[in-house]
C-alpha cells in the first residue's frame, strides 16, 4: 500500500506572532516552525497501517511551503519512519484551500497513492478543507475526523468523530483521502537511528508555480476584546490576593 | 440569490443550521436579492416542516433513498447539482462537523472557494469581507473573493437564531435529484453513542479547566486540589484528553461538551477557537496563563498572565485556610 501523509509546518504555539509590514501576513523572522499537531497523528497512523499491511508498503510524507520553514518538517517524518519525502516549493503565501489543494493534487497525481492522510485541520490556517478538496480532485473516496481505522481488503473502515459524543463508522474504498482527528494513537518520537537514517531517504522537491487565488487575506489584525478584561498582576502572593478578593467578594463562589 | 443548507441533527435542525438561516436573511437584505432555503437527504419532511415559517422566498427539498443516510459522496454530489443550476451567489451552512466532510467536496467540484468558519461579516456595500480567526486565535482576517460565487460556513454564534424572520416561504419546491448507486462510493452506517460513565459538565455551577499549560500529567492533582477546595468540577481543552490524562468526558469544547458554569477557572487553557466555542457561555471567565497572546484572554473577565503551577497551589491554601 501507498499511503502519503501531508503534513504542514506551523508556528509553535509559544511564538511569537506579530503583524508584519504589509498588514497580509506575519512576522516570519521571529517565529519557530513546528508540524502541525494533528499532522503528527496522521504520520503515526499511516505508520501503524504500514507496519500492519506489511513490507511492500510505503509511508511517503509530503509538505508544501517555503524551504526554510517547512525542511524540519521533512526530517521529521523521515526521522519517525517515513520512508521517503515530497517537498513542493512554494515560497508566496498561499492562504485559499483550493488553490493549496491544487497545487498538491496536481503534484501528487502521478504518484497513484492509495491512501492520503492528513490532520483534521491546520492550526495557522485551521480551514479544515485540504484532504478532502485533494480527495475529489483527485477522484478519491473521503472521509474526516477519523478517530480509529481498520484495513480491510481494498477497503478501509474508519470510526468518524461526529459532534458532542456521537460516532460513525464508515467503509470506504481505496483510493481514499481521509483527515485524522487528534488523540486517535500515540504519536511516537523519532529514535537516534531514525535520525541518523533520515539523510540518506530519498526526497524529492518539486517546484510550484505561483496560482491565483479566489480567496484572498485584506488584512491581519489582534482581535479585539470582547469584554472588558481585568489584569491582575504582580507576584505570585499578591495575585493570590487578589484573586481571594474576587472568588470571595465579587463572585461570591468561596 | 442565497442559498442556505439546512443540516439535520437527529430529527430536528442542526442550531448551527437555524444560525445559517438568520445569516442568510441577513444577506438577502443586505445584498437585496432572493432567499432559497434547502433542506436536504436525511429526513427531508421534518426538515421541510420545521422550517416552514422561516421567512423565504424559495423553500426546496431535495429528496432521495440514496441520502437518507449522511453521505459525503451523495450530499455533496447533490448540493452541486443545486448549486449549478440554481446559480446562488452564496451559499450558507453551519460549520459543523457534517458541512466539514462535505462542503469542501463541493468547492473542488464546482471550482468555488469555501471559506470556512467564518466569525462576522462587514457587507461593505455590496463587496462583502469574512473575517475569520488564524493563528490558533491569536489574529483575525479579513477575506476578499474574486470569485462570482462561494461557499460559507460560520462558526456558532456568528448569527443569531433569535433573529430568524418569521413568514413562511414564498413557494415551496421539489429538486430533482439525479443520484444513482455508483455515485455512492463509502458506506455510512448509522450514528451511535458511547456509553458515558462521565459527569455532566453542563450542570456544573464551577468549571476548573486545565489545559496544556500544565505541562505534566504529574500537575493534576494539583489542579484538581483547587477543583475540590472551591467544590467545582475539573474540565480540560482538547490536548489534554488526547494526551490521555483525562478521559474524554472531561472535554470542553466543539468536539466535548458546551458549558454555562457562573465560574470557568481556566488554568493553561491557550483558547482555540476549538475550545472556546464550548464556554464562551459562561458567566465569568478566570483565565491564568504564561502567554499574554493567548487567546482566552480576549474572553476572559479576568486575567493572570503568570505561571499557573506557582499560583495554583498558593491559591488552593489560601481557600483552604480561609473555611
Amino acid at each position: 500500500m501507498k499511503i502519503a501523509v501531508l503534513t504542514k509546518a506551523i508556528p509553535s504555539y509559544e511564538s511569537s506572532i506579530r503583524v508584519d509590514s504589509s498588514g497580509c501576513w506575519i512576522d516570519e523572522s521571529v517565529v519557530n516552525y513546528v508540524v502541525n499537531e494533528s499532522d503528527s497523528f496522521a504520520l503515526e497512523e499511516a505508520l501503524q497501517i504500514k507496519e500492519n499491511a506489511g513490507e511492500d508498503s510505503e509511508v511517503v510524507v509530503v509538505t508544501l511551503g517555503s524551504e526554510a520553514n517547512t525542511s524540519k518538517v521533512i526530517k521529521d517524518g523521515l526521522a519517525k519512519g517515513a520512508d521517503r519525502g515530497i517537498f513542493i516549493k512554494n515560497e508566496s503565501t498561499t492562504t485559499d484551500p483550493l488553490t493549496v489543494a491544487k497545487i498538491f493534487a496536481d503534484n501528487l497525481k502521478p504518484e497513484n497513492f492509495d491512501l492520503i492522510l492528513s490532520g483534521l485541520q491546520s492550526d495557522d490556517m485551521g480551514s479544515g478543507q485540504t484532504g478532502v478538496l485533494i480527495g475529489e480532485l483527485l477522484e478519491m473516496s473521503t472521509a474526516t475526523l477519523a478517530i480509529e481505522t481498520q484495513v480491510e481488503g481494498d477497503k478501509i473502515k474508519i470510526k468518524r468523530e461526529l459532534e458532542s459524543g456521537w460516532f460513525q463508522w464508515v467503509t470506504l474504498p481505496f483510493p481514499s483521502s481521509i483527515s485524522i482527528q487528534s488523540g486517535i494513537n500515540e504519536p511516537r518520537y523519532p529514535s537516534l537511528k531514525g535520525i541518523m537514517g533520515a539523510k540518506r531517504k530519498e526526497l524529492n522537491k518539486l517546484e510550484s508555480s505561483p496560482e491565483s487565488q479566489s480567496q484572498s487575506f485584506v488584512n491581519l489584525y489582534v482581535p479585539k476584546n470582547e469584554k472588558f478584561t481585568e489584569k491582575i498582576e504582580g507576584d505570585a502572593d499578591s495575585i493570590v490576593a487578589k484573586l481571594m478578593d474576587i472568588l470571595k467578594n465579587k463572585l461570591k463562589v468561596i | 440569490m442565497v442559498l442556505v443548507v439546512l443540516e439535520n441533527q437527529r430529527g430536528k435542525i442542526h442550531p448551527f443550521s437555524l444560525e445559517a438561516v438568520a445569516a442568510g436573511q441577513r444577506f438577502a437584505n443586505e445584498l437585496n436579492c432572493d432567499l432559497s432555503i434547502l433542506c436536504l437527504g436525511e429526513k427531508v419532511d421534518e426538515l421541510k416542516s420545521q422550517a416552514q415559517n422561516f421567512k423565504a422566498n424559495k423553500l426546496i427539498s431535495a429528496k432521495n433513498d440514496l441520502i437518507d443516510m449522511y453521505s459525503a459522496d451523495g450530499y455533496s454530489k447533490v448540493l452541486a447539482d443545486v448549486i449549478s443550476e440554481l446559480s446562488p451567489k452564496y451559499t450558507l451552512v453551519g460549520h459543523s462537523y457534517m458541512v466539514r466532510d462535505f462542503a469542501p467536496r463541493v468547492s473542488a467540484k464546482l471550482n468555488i472557494p469555501f471559506v470556512s468558519d467564518i466569525i462576522s461579516v462587514d457587507f461593505n456595500n455590496g463587496n462583502p469581507h469574512f473575517s475569520k480567526q488564524v493563528f490558533n486565535a491569536k489574529l483575525a482576517t479579513s477575506i476578499e473573493l474574486s470569485s462570482d460565487q462561494a461557499l460559507l460556513s460560520f462558526q456558532s454564534a456568528a448569527f443569531s437564531s433569535d433573529d430568524i424572520e418569521q413568514g413562511g416561504p414564498e413557494s415551496e419546491e421539489e429538486f430533482n435529484v439525479q443520484l444513482s448507486d455508483s455515485d455512492i462510493k463509502s458506506n455510512s452506517e448509522p450514528e451511535f453513542q458511547e456509553s458515558s460513565t462521565g459527569v455532566d459538565l453542563t450542570a456544573a455551577e464551577l468549571i476548573v479547566s486545565v489545559g496544556r499549560g500544565i505541562e505534566s500529567e504529574d500537575n493534576l492533582p494539583t489542579m484538581q486540589s483547587l477543583a475540590d477546595a472551591m467544590g467545582a468540577e475539573v474540565a480540560s481543552s482538547r490536548p489534554v484528553v488526547d494526551m490521555g490524562w483525562l478521559p474524554p468526558y472531561r472535554q470542553v469544547g466543539s468536539s466535548g461538551q458546551v458549558v454555562s458554569p457562573k465560574l470557568y477557572f481556566s488554568c493553561g487553557v491557550s483558547g482555540a477557537i476549538q475550545h472556546v466555542v464550548g464556554m464562551k457561555g459562561s458567566k465569568n471567565v478566570l483565565a491564568i496563563n504564561k502567554d499574554e497572546d493567548a487567546p482566552i484572554f480576549e474572553i476572559a473577565d479576568y486575567a493572570v498572565i503568570g505561571d499557573v503551577l506557582e499560583i495554583v497551589p498558593k491559591l488552593t491554601e489560601e481557600i483552604n485556610n480561609s473555611k
